[in-house]
């Protein structure tokens, strides 16, 4: 308690740490001090002039936003002190000098902080009587921020933001005095994926958005909280509608989760609610078209399609979902196959999983996760298999915050640094696959070089994390689990999209049950079948088999539930030959996707996420409600309402009929008491690369597909602004493997693989491993996946197009 | 009978009662009070309004339907804030504001209103929205014969809100270049900012995949620079800086 100042703000006594700003300890009394530049997640710095204060034995008035409290000092705020409150109005006076009085023109307006402030703490009058400042206006700094400079009070949250939080130095103070300014760097496109953050941190209307231009006022939106549905971050976010149309989201302060922040994705992507390829009522196919249908007759058409599967015999009807549904959802989705269809054949992913892993997936649910405290706080993190800024991108502001804040140390286990290249203090380079084993150094039993300074590094710090997300080979899960318990750390699964781990939790993969049980345990199946009855013999197939066997005719009936395998499967022939030879073919989704458009027999609208409620799990296992924002087109329904309505088609009932019903169920049965032990592998894979023995006389490079954040995904259409700001689509080269096919950066480069080929832009780093390109995955305008061979297996030959030679057009 | 008072007295005297009991006859008694009315209205002139052959003037300040004026040129005054919506009590007004481009200016500004709609089923015409009105866009007329047979015809538009356009000007929308040349100061005063009129058209995401810096600003056909008079409010030079300037 030593460190503890007592003193008095305004009379009231108040202790609070030492280091704490005279205007954070007055909030905790109640009392706000007007401020402009402070934001409680950015340094202070000052800027604005605002928050003056008088402290006792001072000859001037003080800022409070950068001075600590001091013992036994007494603060005086502009409550009780004449100086402090003289002192406001004269500041913000000043700043209003310079301040159009556009307002009524501004988006800020009814929001805006100098507005409320002015009313406030300003004077009636301003005494200014000449022509203010004029800059043309408004500049664009990216496709989806405006600024208008004449309104900036240089208060530096957003330049301060890209610098501090973010790591985008796109955005800075430039000039002086009077014609100070916020610009951009001039050749320098501004390029972060988190730009939406400084619209709203703008205490003025200087940075404003080009989507929500104009487009309402704050007292004309309904303002519903949600939970952002396209990464496993799980941001909490306010979704704001006018006349049943998202007019725009903002992050919702949640400190446990995305502090005050989120990704522009998930600020502006969503745009495919109202898509012009949402499917919005009910489809059946007719030769080449898609023609509306009834829910009668879609029912009817399924319970004739699933029957007649099911009479053919067991194993003709498979599930495949992708990870967009809501923990409702995926629960009804798992008792439906399990209970209804009679099948294990259901599968949550969009890779072709390493063997084993459904047993890792099983011992991951129930046990505790690393959290985004633990990475705040940790002083050396591993991160597996994962780009966090690509693909969780708040984590990715967590690990700069713990990096920047904390010094922690960073260390990437994989085959390439990604966009951790700033932030990584060591790179344990393996090939794609092998992460286990890279991992599996780091115990510092028998390592050299870099595995051993970070097995030291892991030994010194007291709580690392270990972060495994989905590109990890076999086993490095397990690796992960066992590296975090020899170094009392923690480690978690970090998916990349948000339904991912509710899928997990729900059981959609063969063999695994809700709650992390398993199929091939007797007592989880004898818990579960008190509740569903009777379950199938035998742990089904996952996606590979699924397809594969679909693909040679052993399977009559495909349910999709929002997936579209065209595009996400890892191999695209595969696939398409799948989907092709399926009898018919179901599909529950969001919008036209090519499997609706190419294969599609009997097509079921949804809802989307803003519009029903439901609960999200997050990548720690954090599990967020969410509510209804606005209402969806006449015919959707929410994924579980359709299972439960086709159960009833064929003569089953799943238990439930409405939300509170199913939220009850899954928190009575969906819950396991303890997590399964994780599965014990052989120590290094051993065989990564038997079988492919003759392929290291060839030319061929291993291929890491991952996906960038802004992609063509199915939930970010109708967004250009947002899209406008994508990164480019580039294949990723370590200069050695270039100079072998003498490609410099920029050329473009034909990628042949199995089935396929693309071309894209060149781009050299040494952080890929040689023998290894980067690609991204759904940035193109096919898929990463038709390289691919049928088991998914990405291996590529360069070749670089003569610049004269027709490009094909990539996105 | 004699009292002993001059004849003149005695007679000033009966008037006198005989005022006060027609007086007490007409306010303190039924009858003479239901009486009192007639009589009074006898004497007063014709008050029957021959409505609605001669409609009879309202008072100056009488809260009729809105309207939604002009500038002298013809461009709207509205620009599309919302404020009138925000002080309605009744909820009765609906604005959806936009963008001016460089082709198509509806007002000064970068804000114009796309759709004004004013639900006169809801509106109580209780003025709040004209004091709200920065502009003086909206103000009400005299005009209260708009009652309707239909529910959804007493859901007035913008087309039907705006005022005429006034001798001399065009309707909207107008070109940047056109209003330029006029060169007027719509707003008019040096404390107050007049209207950039740079359109508010920054490039469209579709061709500006990756925005420069300094880039953007309208799109469109802006007047050459020296077709006008420089405007003085202006500090900071042009958006893109010289080329080789040192920032």
């Amino acid at each position: 308690m030593s460190d503890d100042v007592t003193f008095t703000i305004d009379g009231q006594e108040i202790t609070a740490p030492k280091g704490t700003l005279i205007i954070r300890a007055a909030e905790q009394l109640g009392i706000i001090v007007p401020r402009f530049c402070d934001h409680p997640l950015l340094d202070p710095v000052g800027a604005c002039r605002q928050c003056m204060v008088e402290i006792e034995g001072m000859p001037k008035p003080m800022m409070a936003c950068t001075t600590t409290v001091m013992p036994d000092k007494a603060v005086k705020t502009h409550l009780t002190s004449e100086l402090a409150r003289k002192g406001q109005e004269g500041t913000l006076e000043f700043l209003l000098v310079n301040h159009p009085l556009d307002c009524p023109m501004c988006d800020k307006g009814g929001e805006c902080p100098l507005q409320d402030q002015a009313l406030a703490h300003g004077s009636n009058a301003s005494r200014f009587i000449d022509q203010k400042r004029r800059y043309d206006k408004p500049v664009a700094v990216s496709s989806q921020i405006l600024l208008d400079r004449e309104r900036c009070v240089l208060c530096a949250r957003c330049t301060r933001f890209s610098d501090q939080i973010s790591g985008d130095p796109f955005i800075e103070l430039f000039e002086r005095g009077a014609l100070e300014q916020v610009a951009i760097y001039e050749d320098e496109p501004y390029e972060s994926y988190f730009s939406g953050n400084v619209i709203q941190i703008c205490p003025v209307g200087a940075l404003t958005s080009t989507s929500y231009r104009f487009k309402s006022r704050p007292f004309d939106v309904v303002t519903t909280p949600s939970v952002c549905d396209h990464c496993s971050a799980g941001c909490t976010l306010t979704v704001q509608s006018r006349r049943g149309e998202i007019q725009r989201q903002l992050a919702r302060t949640n400190m446990a989760v995305n502090e005050a922040w989120n990704c522009d994705k998930g600020r502006f992507g969503f745009g495919h609610v109202t898509a012009a390829n949402r499917i919005t009522e009910p489809k059946v196919r007719d030769g080449d078209d898609l023609v509306t249908a009834t829910w009668t007759e879609v029912l009817r058409r399924m319970r004739a399609a699933i029957g007649a599967a099911t009479e053919a015999g067991p194993g003709r009807v498979a599930v495949l979902t992708g990870s967009r549904l809501a923990d409702e959802d995926a629960y009804a989705t798992s008792k439906y196959a399990r209970t209804v269809l009679a099948t294990d054949d259901i599968d949550h992913r969009t890779r072709f999983a390493p063997a084993g892993e459904r047993e890792e997936l099983a011992a991951v649910v129930g046990r505790d996760s690393a959290t985004y405290a633990d990475v705040e706080r940790a002083e050396v993190i591993v991160v597996v298999g994962l780009d966090p800024e690509e693909e969780v991108p708040i984590l990715h502001l967590r690990l700069r915050k713990a990096w920047r804040n904390r010094k922690a140390r960073i260390v990437v286990v994989g085959p390439h640094l990604g966009t951790l290249a700033d932030l990584a203090w060591r790179h344990v380079a393996t090939e794609p696959g092998a992460e286990a084993a890279g991992l599996e150094a780091l115990d510092g039993r028998d390592a050299d070089g870099v595995a051993a300074e970070v097995a030291e590094a892991l030994r010194e710090a007291t709580a690392p994390v270990v972060l495994v997300g989905e590109r990890a080979g076999a086993g490095a899960l397990t690796t992960a689990a066992s590296l975090a318990e020899t170094t009392a750390g923690s480690f978690a699964y970090v998916p990349r999209r948000a339904g991912t781990r509710g899928a997990i939790d729900a059981g959609l993969a063969a063999g695994l049950l809700p709650g992390g049980r398993r199929l091939d345990d007797a007592d989880d199946r004898a818990a579960l079948e008190e509740h569903w009855g009777e379950l199938p013999a035998e742990p089904g197939r996952d996606l590979h088999a699924i397809l594969t066997d679909a693909a040679a005719g052993k399977i009559d009936v495909l349910h999709l539930i929002g997936v579209d395998p065209v595009r996400d499967a890892p191999s695209t022939d595969l696939a398409r030959a799948a989907l092709a030879k399926v009898t018919t073919v179901i599909v529950q989704d969001l919008a036209r996707t090519d499997t609706v458009q190419g294969f599609a027999d009997i097509v079921l609208p949804v809802a989307a996420r803003q519009e029903r409620a439901g609960t999200a799990t997050n990548w720690e296992g954090r599990r967020q409600r969410f509510s209804r924002a606005i209402d969806g087109p006449d015919l959707v329904q929410e994924d579980w309402e359709i299972l439960v309505q086709v159960a009833a088609i064929l003569g089953k009932d799943l238990g439930f009929s409405d939300l509170e019903a199913l939220r009850a169920e899954v928190e009575r049965v969906g819950r396991r008491d303890a997590a399964h032990p994780f599965p014990s592998f052989p120590s290094v894979p051993s065989d990564e690369t038997d079988g492919d023995a003759d392929d290291q006389d060839d030319d061929r490079l291993t291929v890491v597909a991952r996906p960038l954040l802004l992609d063509h995904g199915t939930m970010l259409t109708n967004v250009p602004d947002l899209m406008a700001t994508a990164r480019p689509a580039t294949v990723v080269i370590n200069p050695t493997d270039a100079d072998r096919h003498d490609i410099g950066a920029g050329d473009q480069v034909e990628l042949t693989g199995a089935n396929g080929t693309l071309t894209l832009p060149a781009q050299l780093a040494t952080d890929v491993v040689p023998g290894t390109v980067l690609i991204p995955t759904n940035s193109t305008d096919e898929p990463s996946g038709v390289l691919a061979d049928r088991d998914g297996d990405l291996r590529v030959t360069l070749s670089k197009v003569a610049a004269d030679a027709p490009v094909e057009e990539v996105a | 009978m004699d009292i002993g008072l001059p004849p003149a007295v005695v007679t000033a005297l009966t008037f006198v009662i005989l005022g006060l009991l027609v007086w007490v006859l007409l306010t303190r008694t039924v009858l003479g009070r239901g009486f009192s009315v007639p009589l009074r209205n006898m004497l007063r002139g014709n008050e029957t309004a021959q409505y609605p052959e001669k409609p009879r003037p309202v008072a100056p300040r009488f809260h009729g339907r809105h309207q939604l004026n002009r500038y002298a040129d013809g461009l709207e005054k509205c620009i599309g804030c919302e404020l009138c919506a925000w002080a309605c009590p009744a909820d009765a007004i609906y604005v959806q504001g936009a963008d001016n481009t460089v082709e198509a200016r509806y007002s000064p500004g970068e804000r114009y209103a796309e759709d004004y709609q004013i639900n006169y089923n809801r509106c109580i015409l209780c003025g709040l929205c004209i004091e709200a009105c920065p502009t003086r866009a909206l103000t009400m007329t005299h005009d209260y014969e708009f009652s309707a047979d239909q529910r959804s015809k007493l859901v007035w538009t913008k087309e039907q809100l705006l005022a005429e356009v006034p001798p001399g000007g065009e309707d909207t929308p107008h070109t940047d270049r056109e209003v330029r040349q006029r060169g007027l100061n719509y707003y008019g005063g040096l404390a107050v900012t007049p209207p950039t009129l740079h359109g508010g058209r920054y490039k469209p995401a579709a061709t500006a995949p990756a925005a420069k810096a300094g880039d953007i600003v309208p799109t469109g056909q802006l007047p050459e620079p020296d077709e006008l008079p420089p405007d003085p409010a202006t500090v900071g030079g042009p958006t893109r800086p010289e080329p080789g300037r040192d920032r």
